[in-house]
């Protein structure tokens, strides 16, 4: 582990990947900070956007702020509960509507009529239906990935090479082994495609269902987005930076756990 | 032939196969007949398209037939009463593409169906199934997943699949297709190895008329759809066979002799111009 993390840090990729990102901070101070200063121009949209200095300066701020890091808390609570949610729910009913035509009939057409429905359409009446802001959030960030994941396990279990099938068939599979030997790992790779997809559909979501909602009254247990749009509220656009880049990194730390968790259970195939 | 395998013989009587896609009638197979006798090599050869894989079909039991009956070992599979043939590990099939399964190692794969059809506990299943692997020349490769090894291999490795079961036939749809002709050469003798050792019967699709003649008991040309036999060639050359067989006079009369019945099919095949049935 620790020889293959120095590997990956010695690699070109990670030097190009660092290099990138420092030009790119580099290059955003220098476009909001210094052309002002030095020719008194502020320049379209990157003028009005507090330059990197700023940000860290804002950042270093909140970093020691219990609210900041119960924003995370409270954000990724409610991501996970969605998300967790949307699987377990969300698995189960993709796989039977692939293998059973009489739960399709009866289950797919109410599904569909629901499925373009964006979810932040969905906000104002959960809030009507659930007793708590809390578990409104929760509704609609469930609803982000449900559909994604739904979607994508019916497409990947009907996708299955009549072939393997067959095969198994052949050798006397019964219908129990079919589903946990062929259909459940042939599915598997879509099911970890619609679990990246609607991870990052839940962080969308959980993020605008605390704008509009107040995420629940108090401050403190706004989540990142109420943190964004009180920022924004105060005047203070570093702050509102601050928190776009921390909705950044929660994303990206999420998806990673979820390549990690396909990786680790498809040792057949390199995912992504 | 040490001793005579006693199982597998096949019989085809007047079987007609007629596909109906929304109400248009494409008859694939017509009134064909074909005794294969236990432990026989039988290789089908016609163009594309020609019904050769929807007879594969019946006797798996993956389609169903119109009219006729198939028999195996003296007992109907399917018949006016009952169109579709059940599926069962005494008839298995090794497919164009391969079908082993890419979530497992091959060990895995091969000890699939002493597990499933619960012969053998798991562990001696694949304990089994590595001996056989071993046996095949492909011990090394047991525990890599199919999408590690090259498709020569994995084929390989599906017949021990196949084998394990001990089925009373083998079914290949052209499983060499794809392959390189060093390969296929490698294949061909592998096959022959096992096919010694077995005795199993083999219902071998092909459009390789070398290929046919080469490994075949018996070559059954097929005219283009609706698929007939045209003409069915006896192969009498002795077994154990190996590659001095290809430039051998007797290999090149028969090769000769099939050629004109395959190409005459084909041309007609090739002027219909069909979509392909597969």
């Amino acid at each position: 582990m620790n020889k293959k993390l120095i590997k990956v840090l010695k690699s070109q990729t990670f030097a190009r990947g660092i290099i990138a990102l420092l030009g790119f901070i580099i290059i955003w101070e220098f476009l909001s900070k210094y052309v002002p200063l030095l020719t008194g121009i502020t320049l379209p949209w990157i003028g009005h956007v507090p330059p990197p200095t700023e940000v860290v300066d804002a950042w270093s701020e909140v970093v020691f702020l219990p609210g900041y890091w119960e924003s995370w808390y409270m954000s990724s609570g409610r991501v996970f509960a969605g998300f967790i949610m949307a699987q377990i729910i969300g698995i189960p009913f993709g796989l039977a509507l692939a293998v059973n035509r009489y739960f399709k009939d009866i289950f797919f057409p109410p599904f569909e009529i629901l499925r373009p429905i964006p979810p932040l359409a969905w906000v104002p009446a959960s809030i009507v239906f659930w007793p708590t802001t809390e578990m409104s959030i929760a509704f609609v960030t469930f609803l982000g990935a449900f559909f994604t994941i739904v979607i994508n396990v019916l497409g990947g279990a009907k996708s299955i090479d009549i072939r393997y099938l067959r095969a198994a068939q052949s050798m006397g599979a019964s219908q129990w082994h079919l589903f946990t030997k062929i259909i459940l790992p042939g599915t598997l790779p879509s099911i970890f495609t619609g679990a990246a997809v609607g991870m990052g559909i839940t962080w969308e979501v959980v993020l605008a269902g605390e704008m509009i909602s107040g995420g629940g009254g108090q401050q403190a247990s706004g989540g990142l987005g109420f943190f964004i749009w009180s920022s924004y509220m105060g005047g203070t656009v570093a702050s509102v930076i601050v928190g776009m880049i921390s909705i950044g990194i929660a994303g990206y730390l999420s998806s990673s756990l979820i390549r990690f968790i396909g990786s680790r259970s498809m040792p057949w195939r390199n995912l992504f | 032939m040490a001793e005579k395998n006693t199982k597998g013989a096949i019989s085809i009587k007047n079987v007609t196969k007629i596909y109906d896609p929304e109400g248009v009638n494409v008859m694939a197979v017509d009134d064909c007949s074909l005794e294969i006798k236990s432990g026989e090599v039988c290789m089908i050869v016609g163009p594309s398209g020609c019904g050769k894989t929807t007879l594969l079909n019946a006797i798996a039991g993956f389609h169903s037939i119109t009219e006729g009956e198939i028999y195996l070992d003296n007992e109907i599979l399917c018949g006016p009463n009952k169109p579709l043939a059940d599926q069962g590990s005494d008839r298995i099939v090794v497919f164009q593409h391969g079908a082993l399964f890419p979530w497992k190692t091959l060990q895995e794969n091969v000890a699939y169906g002493p597990i499933v059809q619960k012969v053998l506990p798991k562990n001696e299943a694949l304990d089994k199934a590595g001996g056989l692997l071993e046996e095949a020349g492909i011990g090394d490769m047991m525990k890599k997943y199919p999408g590690e090894v090259s498709s020569g291999m994995a084929r390989r490795a599906e017949i021990v699949r196949a084998l394990i079961n001990n089925p009373k036939v083998l079914l290949l749809d052209e499983p060499y297709r794809a392959m390189d002709a060093l390969t296929k050469s490698i294949m061909h003798e592998s096959l022959l190895e096992v096919y010694d050792k077995t005795n199993v019967t083999i219902f071998f699709i092909t459009h390789d008329l070398e290929e046919a003649i080469f490994l075949g008991d018996k070559v059954v040309v097929m005219t283009t759809r609706p698929a007939k036999t045209k003409l069915i060639l006896d192969v009498d050359i002795p077994r154990p066979r190996n590659y001095q067989v290809l430039s051998s006079e007797k290999f090149r009369v028969l090769v000769n002799e099939a050629k004109d019945a395959v190409h005459e099919e084909a041309i007609k095949a090739f002027e219909a111009g069909e979509r392909e049935l597969a």
